[in-house]
């Protein structure tokens, strides 16, 4: 029996739920330390001075003073310190560090910091820091606009959004023969080790990233675990004995990395008909402090901004500015979920003023096999835009639900969506990831650096090499991401472990099918000796990208999705409220069709929770509400029933036609809901759609024409 | 101190302050138990007190004495309802899974969706939409109870 696309047993056993798989926190080494973070309290300000309101006796203190190699966090630019020196640029930021084995006297320890202010910037378009600038465009927008006999223009706003992975960031570095040894919650161990060796320099000599059971990422550990990770070590390095640092859910939530806030502007022309002529978009992200991953969060939002329709002549325009917030990072959908919200808001609107029904615009523009993107990217028959529009209509009922539902105080609106799976245009080129897979007495084991952070990567990468090398699904096993075991595969992120990671090893796959001629690989584990095959990623000669001027094959291939949302907004509290939620999507092909479910359920959530009640209130430069008492996600009671719809497209380019999912689940239901919002009589251009929100949007009166299509 | 940890009788020397979950995780070793908020906010750190499903981030261990304590690892291993969200997947990440778990015991077998909903409104999960926890939960032993 083959694995892929069976809902296998997963390999991570029973462990999460007899409460034996170990997470950061789990772990023990004789002799730890607990280390803390000082933080600063201002958001722009010269340190003048610090002093150390305790007895030090017993504790390790380091600051930038100890960092034997070179203070800063290693990503796109070098700007991020690992522990401020003379100047802070965002409250939360890590200026001191204190370990002691008793977690009481270390709580107990005060630090005060002198500041003198400097001025503050919080307003992202009023900044006058840009981190990354990008232009796109295709055809011309004059002659477009000139074609145009409808004009229709709109700004649209989406807030920041936490995480909340229900594990906290937590590591453990232990100082070992040679070296240092960090054990951590993180996504992506290669990413930690390349900011660790800057900043340890020649001092350490070996060090290597080992990923623990990971409860939750969402893109909150992309990047972040290699600030704390630098902490840890730093005083392991200093104390000479292991340091445990693990934040508590408030120092989480007020010093670590959220979803960029964003600001969309949209004009945009079409013939009467309903056909669009023309583009004009401007996108500006909020990047915090420093530029983390801002620059290609900032791509795939433009990349995703004029939505997955056919428009020949686009414009779009983007920036990702500096404010003195805390940086702004990865998170699930990274920048596409906020641009596809203002289209497919606005693409209500337009279907409103044209008085055609919002499945009827759609479908006329909807990108089908032919058609180019906004990057002149021309698309194949994975294109699946036109179905999934189709099917989700059909599914959720929504063109009698439009008529039944009209002037009942409640609403259903849809979602048109589209997400690149893998890493934007050459980025793939550029990671040149590697995997590896080994015989073993039982069989094989994959190597690999991608985490299993509860979406299933285990499971899935060896139901793929289970049937690309004809072994049982149960004789493959997968190694713990160790930086000194494992080769760079890459981050687990953009929607690639499954497309990209998971082809490289069923190619590894096929070619040790080759090698073992007939022999299973236990069998030649056992008469030959061990066997190890690499393989590496090479650049797919027919994708063009140019990233100086933005054209070209954005993305490998790309996932679709059509989201509908049925809401009701009560009529004396204004609270909005998902009473049903239908999720249409096509990804390629399920591996596991029970796992892939759960990443379109989870998402569906993450998204209702960011349209609705995820409020992160920015005061003073610093989210005023760190604690989930009062920033809320949904739980049981918020969280609708939902109809999931798997339609398959299998894709060429990917292993058993598997495309990306992991990220496009988030893209959709946010315009479903204010959409929907929008059919119940009110016009909502930004989110969370609070209650109070609701109650400031002008009702739409007379209400949009019930036209069913 | 004397408490029940699991069926067995312990004897726990710790400060009658310390929370009931890091006297578990440390005095007892029993990590399964996990803090998520500790707040009382997310449940992950559920545990059974003489029956009832609460939340051991709040309960000072003075007030645990002489109680009887159940935690994850009190199931066994095999338990149906362990088996059913590593099945249904309702367990994606895992760190909610055993206060999920927890919460979701006292229900017995084959509980109504609503009573399930109510029962976990107080532990939260950002990986699965609660949509496969309700699967696991419902389909645990055998068959699934009506709506
Ligand atoms: S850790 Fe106890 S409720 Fe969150
Ligand atoms: S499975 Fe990750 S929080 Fe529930």
């Amino acid at each position: 029996m083959t694995a892929v696309g069976q809902s296998v047993a997963r390999k991570e056993g029973l462990g999460k739920a007899t409460g034996e798989a170990k997470y950061a926190d789990d772990l023990t080494f004789p002799g730890t330390l607990h280390g803390r973070t000082i933080r600063s309290t201002v958001a722009h300000a010269r340190i003048t001075g610090v002093r150390l309101d305790f007895d030090p006796a017993g504790f390790t203190v380091v600051d930038h003073r100890d960092i034997p190699g070179s203070n800063h966090i290693a990503l796109i630019e070098h700007d991020q310190p690992c522990l401020a020196a003379g100047e802070v640029r965002h409250v939360a930021e890590p200026i001191l560090l204190l370990a002691h084995e008793d977690r009481e006297a270390l709580r107990g320890a005060t630090v005060h910091v002198d500041y003198e202010p400097l001025p503050v910037v919080t307003d992202p378009e009023a900044s006058p820091t840009t981190f990354k600038e990008i232009l796109i465009e295709k055809g011309s927008l004059d002659k477009g606009f000139a074609k145009a006999e409808v004009l229709v223009e709109g700004t649209y706003r989406t807030g920041s959004q936490e995480h909340v992975y229900l594990e906290p960031n937590g590591v453990i570095a232990v100082p070992e023969a040679g070296g240092i040894a960090l054990y951590g919650s993180l996504q992506c161990p290669f990413y930690v080790l390349k900011a660790l060796k800057p900043v340890l320099g020649a001092a350490v000599a070996n060090v290597r990233v080992v990923q623990t059971e990971t409860g939750g990422g969402f893109g909150g550990k992309e990047e972040y675990p290699s600030v704390i990770a630098a902490h840890a070590c730093l005083l392991a390095l200093k104390s000479g004995r292991p340091v445990k640092i693990v934040y508590d859910r408030e120092e989480d939530m007020w010093a670590t990395t959220k979803r960029h806030p964003c600001v969309v502007r949209h004009r945009t022309g079409l013939t009467r008909d309903g056909r669009l002529v023309a583009m004009d978009v401007d996108v500006v992200m909020d990047g915090g402090a420093y530029c983390t991953l801002s620059p290609v969060v900032l791509s795939r939002g433009v990349i995703h901004a004029a939505g997955p329709y056919r428009c020949a002549n686009t414009r779009i325009r983007g920036r990702a500015t500096m404010t003195h917030t805390p940086p702004n990072g990865a998170f699930r959908g990274f920048g596409a979920p906020q641009t596809q919200f203002a289209m497919e808001v606005h693409m209500d609107r337009v279907a409103e003023r044209l008085g055609v029904d919002p499945v009827k615009l759609r479908l006329k523009n909807a990108l089908k096999p032919g058609d180019t993107t906004a990057t002149g990217q021309k698309l194949g028959d994975d294109t699946s835009a036109v179905a999934v529009l189709r099917a989700a209509v059909k599914k959720s009922g929504y063109n009698r639900k439009r008529v039944s539902l009209k002037g009942t105080g409640a609403g259903i609106g849809l979602a048109l969506f589209y997400h690149g799976s893998g890493f934007t245009g050459s980025g793939e080129v550029m990671l040149a990831s590697t995997v590896a897979l080994e015989t073993t007495a039982t069989g094989a084991r994959i190597l690999v650096a991608n985490t299993e952070i509860g979406q299933g990567t285990r499971t899935m990468l060896a139901q793929i090499v289970a049937d690309a090398l004809g072994v049982p699904y149960e004789q493959v096993e997968v190694a713990q991401p160790d930086t000194s075991k494992v080769p760079d595969s890459g981050p687990t992120v953009a929607s690639r472990t499954c497309m990209v990671v998971g082809g490289l090893l069923e190619k590894c796959a096929i070619a040790m099918r080759a090698r073992l001629g007939g022999m299973s690989p236990s069998a030649w584990h056992a008469n030959r000796g061990p066997l190890r095959l690499e393989q590496r990623y090479e650049a797919a000669a027919t994708r063009q990208w140019d990233d100086a001027t933005y054209r070209g094959d954005a993305y490998a291939t790309f996932a679709w999705g059509c989201d509908v949302a049925e809401v009701s907004v009560d009529p004396v509290t204004y609270a909005a409220r998902v009473v049903k939620f239908t999720a249409v999507q096509e990804f390629g092909r399920p591996i596991h069709p029970a796992m892939a479910r759960g990443q379109i359920e989870g998402g569906s959530a993450q998204g209702i929770g960011w349209a609705l009640m995820e409020h992160v209130v920015l005061k003073d430069g610093a989210m005023h509400n760190a604690q989930l008492t009062n920033y809320i996600i949904p739980t049981t009671l918020d969280t609708p029933p939902m109809d999931v719809i798997m339609l398959e497209n299998p894709f060429g380019g990917g292993p058993f036609g598997a495309k990306g999912l992991g990220e496009l689940p988030i893209d959709g239901p946010a315009p479903a809901i204010v959409n929907a919002i929008r059919h119940a009589g009110l016009d909502v251009r930004s989110i969370p759609a609070l209650p109070e929100v609701l109650h400031a949007s002008p009702p739409l009166d007379p209400p949009p024409p019930a036209r069913a299509g | 101190m004397r408490l029940t940890v699991n069926g067995t009788p312990v004897e726990v020397d710790a400060p009658p302050m310390k929370r009931l979950l890091d006297v578990l995780r440390e005095d007892c070793s029993l990590t399964g138990t996990k803090e998520g908020c500790g707040e009382g906010e997310c449940g992950a750190c559920t545990v059974l007190v003489d029956g009832v499903a609460v939340a051991s981030c709040l309960v000072p261990f003075a007030q645990a004495a002489g109680a009887s304590i159940t935690t994850i690892e009190g199931l066994g291993g095999n338990h149906p309802l362990q088996v059913a969200f590593m099945r249904e997947v309702g367990a994606q990440c895992g760190i909610c899974t055993p206060g999920m778990i927890m919460a979701a015991l006292p229900l017995g077998p084959k509980p109504s969706l609503a009573k399930v909903k109510d029962a976990l409104a107080g532990n939260l999960c950002r990986c699965t939409g609660y949509e496969a926890i309700y699967r696991a939960i419902r389909s645990a032993w055998g068959e699934q109870a009506p709506t």
